[in-house]
């Protein structure tokens, strides 16, 4: 083997190093799928309120000129009291309006863990058959939505919302959106 | 106490791991042979202190003590002692505690064994050896600690993922590390010749049984994992194009062109920096192998430990070897000298061939694992890449490569002549288009792939036939031809029972692939269902209780023309500790094909009718998988165990002499 062409194994290694060094290094999470929504119009779906005779989720509920959050929960999830936390201070001190959808889960269970946990929603609807999931496309829960005022998805938040997470990506999402 | 003597046992052998690193190099440059001579002893003090570090921790998970991390997080006192011991090697830590054992076992091999290799280049081989051994032992101790205690210790320990409870899988990792790590001795041994200068045939015949025992282990460590997903998993397949498997599926490639790019070395003094270069790719795949698996960059079913810092280490780690080892090679394979020439049609040409469409095929592996990570880099969308592409690259790479295997034995070295290889071969290539024919014909030209797989499945095993048959002459007369057969090199017969092996796989996959049937039904006990032309009856659900699980068990008798054939009994089972369902796919293997029963989850209300779904399937020649991988492993035990294999040492000794 003679030529310039016995360095060719080195080069073609150092270019797979410096791309797994980036991919490892790089903000990112294997198992996350990117959203399909992302640019698009949100789903139009109704749902019924949790609380009985509470008002159900309505397309106009996506369009309210502000940008609104979309947070899939459920009372089984244990991630989902990781996040909630960070959910009540958006609610709270960030005033973000915040709907709600409690997935896969039993109405009085769904209750339950708001009563304990407190409620930051504006707005809670059920999702008991996994319908509204498979809409919006979550591949499991928690997972949240940002929506502008006219409905578009701008962003989408796999797994809790923990850590600097409410303030490196989903307020800036919310800002952005405005 | 144990486990600190333990930790303390792996703190020895890292500093051992250092000084064989330094101190034998400064002897070959002072020429020392005090110091040159110690790194035998180095070699064997590392394996025993690494070995006391594992018993070590097996100590551990077979008392139980919870005290230890690891064991806490993967263990569980109800757990059989089988899994106990297995689970060992179950996990991060204790998996690369293994890794490192075996590393240094086949370094102490090595020196045992080697002793009629010229010192000096035993001395380099082995402090490239140990320089590995450093690598790993300083990952284990500074990110990935075994021993490292847990205060206060939990009751009971969180469980070993039950998919992993089974016997095909405790001893597939063992087997598969055995390859992996004993693809090291060719990159230490192609290293020492770099830094040495000189690649001899006497090299090649050094580093060919060290390669063919890889190999056999890794053969015999993916045939096993193959088998675990294929009645574990209970999705019917046995080889799904996983990153993982294709980490594992590289290397082997890698070690079978090196297998046969090491004879022309040995035979002819010819390929010898491309020979080189293979043997340290192979071992860079294993360790690529390693990075993917544990770094989180790609997800897998074996997805390990997703920890940053181990990533960033192993990736040091692996730019470090591999960077060094090719930059090595780009420097010094311009002045290795290029040996005997060699015609278009010969032997040489015909191995040349293998190595060209083996190390595409791994190109293209490589590429198609890593294409998603590329894409994303570039600011792409998500991909993932899927088994088609893989099986065309595989049909496209592999089909030539059968059928120059079939010729390339009886070409002669040198200079070959096509005509006396076809005129030998004409029966094969007989068979072969009968059966190319016959099966489109009785298809009605549905099935031509199919047709083609059969053609060249059966190519390959009467080729290898009638290569042997024509070195004993059987045919001038078959008495003195068996009586030749007995005295013929075990390397010719081990060669063509692997050539044999492989045309058995090719067979199993083609008509698997083909001709399996596959029924999903919903049963009610007492009622039947149809598949591959047997009648599935589900004669009745129960609940079963195991040691550590609790199970549904559904009977099945299978009948075929009335009669019974056998009695099948899937479970779906729920362990405790972690909540988690497995599935027990009953399989029962008959001559033509498997019987395979899963059953599901119960459909409405769990009453004496309930309705179960379940899902049956009539896959035909899976054993010839499992058999024509026995024979691959066996043609290279066979071949391992070659009067010249063991002969080429005390030839080494009168050279070096």
């Amino acid at each position: 083997m003679r030529g310039p062409w016995v360095f060719l194994p080195l080069a073609a290694f150092v270019a797979l190093v410096a791309l797994m060094g980036a991919m490892l290094l790089g903000d990112r999470n294997p198992a996350e799928v990117d959203s399909a929504l992302v640019g698009r119009a949100a789903p139009t779906l109704t749902l019924y309120a949790l609380e009985p005779g509470g008002e159900p989720l309505v397309p106009a509920d996506l369009r309210r000129g502000v940008p609104v959050i979309v947070n899939f929960f459920a009372s089984w999830c244990v991630p989902c009291r990781a996040e909630h936390e960070s959910l009540m201070a958006l609610a709270g001190e960030h005033k973000v309006q915040i709907i709600g959808i409690a997935y896969k889960d039993k109405p009085a269970a769904a209750r339950a863990f708001l009563e304990e946990l407190g409620n930051p929603y504006d707005k809670v609807v059920l999702d008991e058959s996994g319908r509204a999931g498979i809409e919006w496309g979550v591949s499991g829960v928690p997972e949240t939505f940002v929506i502008d005022g006219d409905g578009m998805v701008r962003y989408r938040h796999w797994g809790p919302v923990v850590g600097d997470a409410l303030e490196t990506r989903l307020l800036p999402a919310v800002e952005a959106a405005r | 106490m144990i486990a600190e003597a333990g930790h303390f046992a792996l703190v020895i052998a890292t500093i051992l791991a250092l000084m064989a690193g330094i101190v034998p190099p400064v002897g070959l440059k002072r020429r020392d042979m005090g110091l040159i001579a110690l790194a035998d002893s180095f070699a064997v003090a590392q394996f025993l202190m690494v070995a006391i570090a594992f018993a070590a921790l097996m100590h551990g998970f077979i008392v139980s003590d919870f005290s230890l991390k690891v064991v806490a997080a993967n263990s569980h006192t109800a757990k059989p002692m089988l899994y106990k011991v297995a689970g060992t090697w179950g996990n991060h830590e204790g998996s690369l505690l293994l890794w490192v054992l075996i590393l240094t076992l086949f370094a102490s091999l090595v020196s045992l064994f080697g002793r009629n290799l010229p010192l000096t280049f035993r001395a380099r081989v082995l402090s490239v050896q140990a320089l590995l051994s450093l690598g790993f032992l300083l990952f284990i101790l500074v990110t990935s600690n075994p021993f490292e205690r847990l205060s206060p210790a939990p009751l009971e320990g969180n469980g070993l993922n039950p998919l992993l409870q089974d016997p095909g899988l405790a001893f597939h990792p063992p087997m598969l590390y055995l390859g992996y790590v004993g693809l090291s001795v060719a990159f230490s041994f192609a290293v020492a010749a770099l830094i040495e200068r000189e690649v001899t045939p006497m090299w090649a015949r050094w580093v060919r049984p060290w390669t063919l025992a890889a190999w056999i282990f890794l053969t015999g460590g993916i045939a096993l994992g193959s088998w675990w997903a294929y009645y574990e998993l209970g999705w019917g397949g046995w080889w799904f194009w996983d990153p993982v498997e294709n980490a594992s599926f590289m290397p082997w490639l890698a070690a079978s062109a090196l297998l046969h790019s090491a004879i022309v070395v040995e035979k002819r003094d010819a390929l010898k920096s491309w020979t080189i270069l293979l043997a340290i790719v192979a071992f860079s795949f294993s360790l690529l192998g390693t990075f993917l698996v544990r770094s989180g960059v790609i997800t897998s079913v074996h997805a390990f430990a997703v920890d940053p810092t181990r990533g960033i280490f192993i990736l040091g780690f692996l730019a470090l070897v591999v960077g060094a080892s090719l930059t090595l090679f780009a420097m010094r394979a311009p002045s290795l000298a290029p040996g005997g020439l060699f015609g278009l049609v010969s032997r040489e040409s015909a191995l040349v061939l293998n190595n060209i469409l083996l190390a595409t095929f791994a190109a293209v592996v490589l590429i198609g694992t890593l294409y998603p990570l590329f894409v994303e880099a570039a600011g792409g969308a998500q991909i993932s890449v899927g088994a088609p592409f893989f099986n065309y690259a595989a049909l496209v790479l592999m089909s030539p490569l059968i059928v120059a295997l079939g010729l390339g034995p009886l070409l002669a070295w040198k200079r070959g002549r096509l005509s006396r290889a076809a005129r030998i071969l004409l029966p094969a290539l007989i068979v072969a288009a009968v059966v190319f024919v016959g099966t489109v014909w009785a298809t009605a030209g549905g099935y031509v792939m199919s047709a083609f797989g059969l053609a060249l499945g059966l190519w390959l095993i009467v080729s290898a036939k009638l290569e042997i048959l024509q070195r004993i002459r059987f045919f001038e007369g078959p008495m003195a031809g068996l009586k030749r057969l007995v005295r013929l090199p075990r390397a010719a017969l081990g060669m063509a029972l692997a050539h044999m092996g492989l045309g058995v796989l090719v067979l199993a996959i083609t008509i698997s692939e083909t001709w399996t049937s596959e029924t999903l039904t919903v049963l009610s006990p007492g009622e039947t269902a149809m598949a591959g032309g047997y009648e599935f009856t589900l004669d009745k659900v129960e609940p079963v209780a195991g040691p550590n699980y609790a199970a549904v068990r559904g009977t099945l008798s299978v009948r075929r023309d009335g009669e019974l054939v056998t009695v099948l009994t899937p479970e779906d089972r729920t362990f405790g500790d972690p909540v988690m369902e497995t599935t027990e796919a009953a399989i029962r293997p008959l001559v033509t094909g498997d019987l395979y029963a899963v059953i599901g989850e119960a459909i409405g209300p769990v009453a004496a009718d309930g309705r179960w779904s379940l899902r049956l399937y009539f896959k035909p020649a899976i054993s010839g998988l499992w058999l024509g991988t026995l024979m691959m492993m066996a043609g290279g035990l066979l071949s391992l165990t070659d009067r010249r294999a063991r002969v080429g040492a005390a030839a080494a000794r009168e050279k070096a002499a």
